[in-house]
């Protein structure tokens, strides 16, 4: 179920500014790739283009294509709701819907695409709850709100809420930088387990993070302040680390940055 | 914050110790003395009513909640306020009935749907208009809305006239009716109700509507996981600070409706009356049972208006809690 | 994993393709065009006199269009983010016509009253059933019992907000807070009422602006209560502490650090209350008793203001008389609209995040 991302001329823009410019790059499937930069090199706006989320924050566009198998998503007659139930997210910040309980926040996705039936909806939550290393920690609390969770937790509730609606990407924009470091790691391995299943994209600051979860890592960088952000190279996670053809890249993974 | 003065030491500073003393007391004992002040007025108020409403309940040979007639000045004086709260309370609930739904579509025009060209000077224009004083909303609802009323009563009756309640008995009399003046409060607390819910739906937390958004929610379907369920309470407690004005509201009621002491479900019939307006329109001429009584009807809206207030206290309250789980 | 499969066959609504049909994005407004045009048709050929009757059909043209064509090529879910996104559009103008007619209508009845001579002249020797007069007396009044109100209520407002936010704790603090609560509740008509009867009936004193100043100066205060309490409660307290570090006595620290640093928002608070009592008529119908000429002490004798002015014309049942308050209207407007424009515009100017 997981498939592959190759965009190619692909450039962003926050009204006039542009945010990224002329990306290509191929994501390969069933394996997580890494997305490593200085901040404001945008590529958390790149990983946001992957799902069009950027779209949604006013006066944001997108130039270029992203194929996901062979479709473009950003062809005329695709439906960017759609595009998101297939490439899913997760965000920083852990955010379950306060108002709901811990159940209702990972049947959301499939509730509003209609799904009622009972059944369906406890097995896909045990199940999601499973995929997240979730389920035996809240297990006889699944009424209660998600808000009462710890951070960890409340991440880890959104990832199953993630995958919960079965997506074929999983988009990840730095899902740990809010975490201390033991909840860190059980989503560390978390990833390492759903990348079996999922195609797995994710936005990190810590380089020893990206260098253990990733098999693949991109290193963006931007040439000056207000310039926009560029892919230096993507490259085998172990090559990137040890012997990265770019200058700028062992620079900057050694510390010698700016 | 400390309350005791800073220690100095040396002459000059005792003397400014004493002299900051006495300031300080002077200070405190001027704003508790404001606070004070207040609570008097506030007793003043309140017992004088009260008082007031009592003498005239002893001159009253009718029923004070059941009778239809407003005749305390007559030989056998007779009064009560059955009209007046049927009138009151049906012109807010088509009030609110009107102005919630709308208030709440223009909000979210303006928080989630509107381009930021358009958002932008038109929540300041909705914030202006929450100010037109009312007077103009009332000239306005008779000299101009009351002529174009009457295609749309006679087109209700014709289509709504089953409900009863939009039968027009009498058709031919301008519609200076309790209807009419339902849609001049809707009108006029709109720019009150939307101003508020807007703040509220501005402030909905942007991770929570990315997260539906993520989940492959359409626009409607994230305003209703993400926005609704965190705005309910403000929009609660707008649309009760606009039922708050729409009971007490006056003079907009007086210019518009033809009253008369007559208790009708027949909403759309000119007749009826509102606390405000019955006070606008009898005190000039009313003598002393007449005022006692009139202050009876006044301190009567007022124990609403109040526990219309409290409510939406409780609400916002309620909401405290709420906001602080994320 | 087995998921895949089990939903697969469990759910299908989540196995589409990323392609949907859509109608294509000129299609709302096409059917705002088309809903009006048949509004239209129907008003004109069912010969329905009212324009609010074609408005409404063609409101309900369009919400319907847009569900049923959408439903039909996109699906339920899309029609219903479409239907959303038409009743908030519908809701939108809804609300813009007849707010839209309101001022429009003002000015444009009230434009070809006001001019100079409207402005400062009276109704003295004016019949009420002749045109001319003017509106001089009543700004003159609305001016002076709207001033003497705010000397009144606003340094009580402002030491009673002082007050519950530097000193107030205990029960006394409690009990004004939850009084203040009460007073906003006040019905304008109540508080004119008891005036009425204490001020004028009771203590045998004239109608006179001043008896309105009271009744406004008891609607006013609560909001500068509240306004106050919120611009002194967003000043930080590192503030306070490092003037009381500096041996500052506590009451100068009020008066030279915390008032000077909320000040920008108080004074929007104390205008935008002023905008709010300026329109109200009930309590000043009842104590000011309206006069025909210009009288320029607000403690003796009945005075004129502009509200009561509009209810006194609008009372005269003739043309003559609504011109004019049509012209008092557009005048008070402009008034109010004048005050909260400066108001918001000192907030904007001076919030109390960049104040000094």
């Amino acid at each position: 179920m997981a498939k592959r991302i190759d965009v190619s001329g692909l450039s962003a823009y926050y009204g006039t500014t542009k945010a990224i410019e002329d990306i290509s790059m191929t994501v390969e499937p069933r394996s997580v790739t890494a997305f490593i930069g200085p901040s404001g090199c945008g590529k958390s706006t790149f990983l946001r283009t992957l799902n069009r989320m950027h779209e949604v924050i006013p006066g944001a566009r997108v130039e270029g294509k992203v194929l996901l198998d062979d479709e473009n998503l950003y062809a005329s007659a695709v439906d960017p709701v759609a595009v998101r139930r297939t490439v899913g997210m997760v965000f920083q910040r852990p955010n379950p819907f306060p108002t709901m309980s811990i159940y209702d926040n990972v049947a959301a996705g499939l509730k509003l695409a209609g799904v009622k039936k009972k059944s369906v909806l406890d097995g896909v939550v045990e199940k999601s709850l499973q995929g997240a290393n979730l389920w035996n920690e809240v297990k006889d609390r699944l009424n209660k709100p998600g808000s009462g969770l710890s951070g960890g937790q409340q991440q880890r509730l959104c990832i199953a809420r993630a995958i919960a609606v079965e997506p074929q990407v999983l988009l990840m924009d730095e899902p740990c930088s809010a975490l201390d470091p033991i909840s860190t790691l059980a989503i560390e391995d978390l990833i390492g387990e759903l990348k079996s299943q999922f195609t797995i994209v994710i936005v990190t600051h810590n380089m020893q993070q990206a260098a253990r979860v990733s098999d693949r890592t991109a290193f963006f960088n931007l040439a000056g302040v207000g310039q926009p952000g560029k892919l230096v190279e993507l490259d085998d996670t172990q090559r990137i680390f040890s012997n990265p053809s770019v200058q700028a890249t062992e620079d900057y993974i050694s510390g010698r940055f700016g | 914050m400390t309350s005791s003065p800073p220690v100095a030491s040396g002459g000059r500073a005792r003397r400014g110790r004493s002299d900051s003393r006495r300031g300080d007391s002077i200070f405190f004992n001027l704003s508790r003395g404001s606070g004070v002040l207040l609570l008097v007025i506030m007793a003043a108020i309140a017992g004088f009513l009260t008082y007031r409403s009592f003498l005239s309940f002893g001159h009253n040979e009718g029923n004070f909640f059941t009778t239809f007639e407003w005749l305390p000045d007559a030989p056998v004086p007779t009064f009560g306020i059955a009209v007046l709260v049927f009138g009151t309370i049906a012109s807010s609930i088509i009030a609110m009935v009107i102005a919630v739904p709308v208030a709440v579509g223009v909000a979210l025009f303006i928080s989630h749907y509107a381009p930021r060209r358009i958002a932008q000077p038109f929540a300041y224009l909705v914030d202006l208009l929450a100010a037109v004083p009312s007077i103009v909303y009332g000239l306005w609802g008779a000299l101009f809305l009351v002529p174009h009323m009457s295609g749309l009563t006679s087109w209700m009756d014709e289509y709504l006239g089953w409900t009863y309640i939009f039968d027009s008995t009498k058709t031919g009399a301008a519609p200076r009716s309790l209807f009419t003046v339902g849609i001049v409060l809707a009108i006029m607390i709109l720019p009150i109700i939307t101003a508020v819910s807007r703040e509220v739906f501005k402030q909905a937390p942007r991770m929570h509507e990315e997260a539906a958004l993520a989940l492959g929610a359409t626009r409607w379907e994230m305003i209703r996981t993400a926005v609704l369920p965190f705005g309910r309470p403000g929009v609660i407690s707008a649309s009760m600070l606009g039922l708050g004005r729409a009971l007490g509201e006056t003079i907009a009621v007086a210019t518009v409706l033809s009253s008369s002491p007559v208790l009708s479900l027949h909403l759309m019939d000119p007749g009826g009356g509102t606390f405000a307006q019955n006070i606008a329109l009898r005190f000039g001429e009313a003598g002393e049972n007449g005022r006692n009584a009139l202050m009876a009807s006044g301190l009567v809206l007022f124990v609403i208006t109040l526990l219309v207030n409290g409510a939406a206290r409780m609400i916002i309250a309620r909401r405290k809690e709420y906001s602080g789980a994320n | 994993m087995s998921t895949a499969t089990d939903s697969v066959a469990v759910a299908p609504q989540l196995r589409r393709g990323l392609t949907t049909n859509r109608l294509p994005s000129w299609a709302p407004a096409g059917i705002a065009v088309l809903s009006i045009v048949i509004g239209v048709a129907i008003g004109l050929l069912g010969s329905l006199d009212s324009k609010i009757q074609w408005g409404l059909l063609a409101g309900l043209a369009f919400v319907g269009l847009t569900y049923g064509l959408s439903a039909k090529v996109e699906g339920r879910r899309q029609a219903k983010d479409r239907l959303a996104t038409s009743v908030v559009w519908l809701a939108f103008v809804l609300a813009v016509i007849p707010l839209a007619a309101l001022v429009f209508y003002t000015v444009q009845q009230g434009a070809s009253v006001v001019d100079a001579r409207f402005l400062n002249h009276s109704m003295k020797g004016v019949l009420q059933t002749e045109a001319g007069g003017g509106v001089y007396h009543a700004l003159l009044g609305t001016l002076m019992q709207v001033a003497l109100a705010t000397a009144m209520a606003a340094p009580i407002g402002l030491l009673t907000a002082v007050y519950l936010v530097e000193y107030g704790r205990g029960r006394l603090a409690k009990a004004v807070t939850f009084f203040v609560d009460v007073m906003t509740g006040i019905p304008s008509i109540v508080a004119g009422l008891f005036i009425l009867s204490l001020w004028i009936l009771l203590f045998g004193f004239q109608y006179s602006g001043f008896a309105g100043s009271l009744a406004l100066a008891i609607l006013m205060v609560p909001v500068v209560v509240r306004s106050t309490e919120e611009m002194l409660k967003l000043v930080p307290n590192e503030l306070r502490e490092a003037s009381y570090a500096l041996g500052v006595p506590k009451w100068k620290t009020i008066l030279r650090v915390v008032l000077p640093t909320a000040i920008g928002g108080i004074t929007t608070g104390v205008m935008l209350a002023v905008a709010r009592i300026t329109g109200e008529t009930a309590p000043v119908m009842m104590l000011v008793f309206g006069s025909d000429i210009i009288n320029e002490n607000p403690f003796e004798g009945p005075q004129q203001s502009l509200p009561l002015y509009i209810w006194q014309q609008y009372q005269t049942n003739n043309d003559f008389g609504y011109a004019r308050a049509w012209g008092a209207a557009l005048v008070l407007i402009a008034f109010v609209m004048a005050l909260n424009l400066v108001a918001r515009g000192i907030a904007r100017w001076r919030s109390p995040k960049s104040g000094h």
